[in-house]
């Protein structure tokens, strides 16, 4: 099991002290090697949930697995470096640092992790999804498709086990949006790792197998469930 | 990819304000550096022992125009001593060598002060372990002169070049008839010497009008010896017979026929006198100047007393007053560096956010933006004290020939040991904020903005 998410609950403190509940999922899972996009609406807590699996935030309570450890029970420098070594991500805005080619980009996700970086890997990465000949080139000399295949790269230069996706696709034309998700899922298949796309656009949730709607699972009701109980 | 090379790409990025933020570092570092070099150069020029005696001699008067005078030339003598008293003197046990100076005049041209002196002076070392090069002869005539290095090269003279002296000094115009050979140059030491042309002390005695009246000389014996009458006597009998030689040459139906009276010993001065006692009783040296203390005849001085209590008491404040300055400059420097990387904190918000995503830890990004400071402050500190290091060497020749200093840029000064911990701590002072404001970034925060 790649992912698995049980008795999630995230609520965000209200400036007059009330909380509002954002996520209450008792059980999500994702296999190794599967693929599944997300879809919900703007503002129903798909970013929040994205970051709870990344170990950005954490949860209320419950328990984010990954690779078989609890993301949400470790301390914060443990979770930074295994987030590092065990999930990539793929932002909506690619999110490249602009003082970086393209290679160092890349060689950026690997700096982190503790294992060193791997410049062939890196190499191999960005020739992987075409871009070999452009490695040195700093990301505003490259087109939004070349931008976001960087941050394909990137997502996976540490072997990650986990690569999530926050909508990938929604800041590039309809022309390269197909090539795109094409790419993420073909080299996230060639290195057998586990790809969960948040997506609110159905067209692109409809390119894959499985498709989970967030507010089929999402019951952020449950958050308040203890403090009604104690009332 | 460590994090130096991550806070470099950064610094690249804003290559302009990080250029003028280093460059504020270097330029105060470079002032520092100097004034560290110019006054290293002034410190080794006035403490070093930059005479190889253990005592001048000179009329009581202040010590520290005497070594100015006798050593460093640049102030005019005070008075002067009988020639019988540096007789007198070499006669003493304690006294090893006694060399006679008698100055005041300069060169015509360039001005450059003149010193009467015997070849011993050129025999001993001028400074501890240090001897004359000389390329040329020794004095043999009466208007034979050395000259020094500086003088050579400002004035153009060299072997065979033949000047005139002023008397009295620059303002003087008063040219003595004489005409002087140069036979002798001094390779350069860096001392008062390569400013100096050394006439025979004999040739300095026959220059017309440096003989005083004989009435004066006999005052100023009188004076001089008031409590020795023995030697009062015996100098008052050398200006009889020195008197009646006069007046029985005057006397003569053809005076210029006659050959000019010798003077006497008595008639002769020396304006100070250089006293190496023995070295294996250093004593000798402090009983001696405390004896002449006593008396009313002359005083000794150390060579280096004087000049040490000038430089801690003026020139090493002026120069821990400029140090002080260059230390706020640089603290300035500091000051922009801290605006420059906590401005750029807000546009950097989501940079730092990405790198937390990616794994780095807040220890990462505190890391980074310290080291961001770092290299700001150690890079424009380490070009500030090339620079300065650079300018040193390529305007030390032009300094040495100006001022006779000897700079020798290569030479450290030893607060420029603490530069760079001082700099790393200056680093550390003005990038922690910045560096906390990274460490307390909220990631996902920064993500959405």
């Amino acid at each position: 099991m790649s992912l698995l998410l049980e008795k999630i609950r995230k609520s965000y403190a209200q400036p007059g002290g009330e909380r509002l509940p954002v996520l209450g999922i008792e059980h999500y899972s994702l296999a190794q090697g599967e693929q599944a996009a997300l879809l919900g609406s703007s503002g129903g807590g798909k970013t929040t949930l994205l970051n709870i699996i990344a170990g950005i935030l954490t949860p209320d309570s419950g328990r984010v697995i990954i690779d078989g450890r609890d993301l949400a029970a470790m301390p914060e420098v443990v979770r930074d470096r295994y987030r590092a070594a065990k999930i990539g991500i793929v932002f909506q805005t690619f999110n490249l640092l602009p003082a970086f080619t393209a290679l160092e980009n890349v060689l950026l996700g690997m700096a982190f992790s503790g294992r060193g970086v791997d410049r062939g890997f890196a190499r191999t990465l960005l020739e992987t999804v075409g871009l070999g000949h452009r490695l040195n080139h700093s990301p505003k000399r490259l087109s939004v498709g070349e931008q976001q295949r960087v941050a394909v790269a990137r997502a996976l230069a540490n072997r990650p086990v986990l690569l999530l996706a926050d909508e990938p696709t929604a800041n590039v034309d309809p022309a390269n949006q197909q090539k795109i998700l094409d790419l993420i899922r073909n080299t996230c298949r060639e290195h057998n790792v586990s790809l969960l796309m948040v997506t609110h656009s159905l067209e692109a949730a409809g390119l894959f197998s499985r498709v989970d709607r967030l507010q089929d699972f999402n019951h952020p009701e449950l958050c308040r469930q203890p403090q009604e109980q104690s009332a | 990819m460590n994090l130096l090379t991550i806070a470099w790409k950064s610094l690249r990025q804003r290559r302009l304000a990080s250029s003028l933020t280093a460059l504020s570092i270097a330029l105060g570092v470079m002032l520092m550096v100097l004034v560290l070099v110019i006054f290293g150069a002034v410190n080794s020029a006035f403490t070093q022992r930059s005479v190889g005696y253990d005592l001048i001699i000179g009329p009581k008067g202040s010590e520290l125009q005497l070594v100015l005078s006798a050593v460093y030339r640049m102030q005019p003598p005070i008075e002067n001593l009988p020639y019988p008293y540096l007789e007198q003197l070499r006669k003493d046990r304690r006294v090893v060598s006694a060399v006679p100076l008698a100055f005041g005049d300069v060169t015509e041209q360039g001005d450059f002060p003149i010193v009467g002196t015997t070849t011993e002076y050129f025999e001993n070392e001028y400074m501890p372990g240090q001897k004359f090069m000389i390329r040329g002869q020794r004095i043999g005539k009466l208007f034979d002169a050395i000259i020094g290095a500086a003088v050579a090269r400002e004035n153009g003279w060299d072997l065979g070049t033949s000047f005139s002296i002023v008397h009295g000094g620059a303002e003087s115009e008063d040219v003595h008839d004489e005409k002087f050979t140069v036979v002798a140059v001094l390779a350069p030491t860096g001392t008062a010497n390569d400013r100096t042309v050394f006439l025979n002390l004999q040739g300095f005695y026959a220059i017309a009008g440096h003989e005083k009246p004989i009435d004066e000389v006999e005052k100023r014996l009188r004076d001089f010896y008031s409590a020795d009458p023995e030697r009062l006597a015996a100098s008052l009998q050398q200006l009889q017979q020195y008197r009646e030689a006069i007046a029985a040459r005057a006397a003569a139906p053809d005076p210029s026929a006659l050959p000019a009276p010798v003077s006497p010993e008595a008639m002769k001065e020396v304006t100070a006198i250089l006293v190496r006692t023995r070295p294996e009783t250093p004593f000798d040296a402090i009983s001696l100047s405390a004896e002449l203390k006593k008396g009313i005849q002359a005083m000794a001085v150390n060579p280096v007393r004087p000049i040490q209590r000038l430089m801690s008491g003026l020139i090493g404040n002026v120069q821990k007053a400029l140090v002080v300055l260059t230390v706020i400059i640089i603290l300035v420097s500091g000051v922009g560096i801290f605006v420059s990387i906590y401005n750029s904190m807000s546009d950097r918000r989501r940079e730092i956010g990405i790198m937390r995503a990616l794994g780095a830890g807040r220890h990462h990004v505190f890391g980074i933006v310290l080291a961001e400071s770092a290299l700001l402050c150690c890079g424009g500190g380490l070009a500030g004290w090339l620079a300065g290091h650079g300018l040193a060497i390529a305007s030390a020749p032009w300094v040495i020939r100006q001022t006779g200093l000897l700079i020798n840029p290569w030479a450290l000064n030893s607060l420029e040991v603490w530069l760079f911990p001082i700099l790393a701590g200056l680093a550390v002072l003005v990038g922690f904020l910045p560096a906390m404001t990274a460490y307390r970034t909220d990631v996902a925060d920064a993500l959405a903005s």
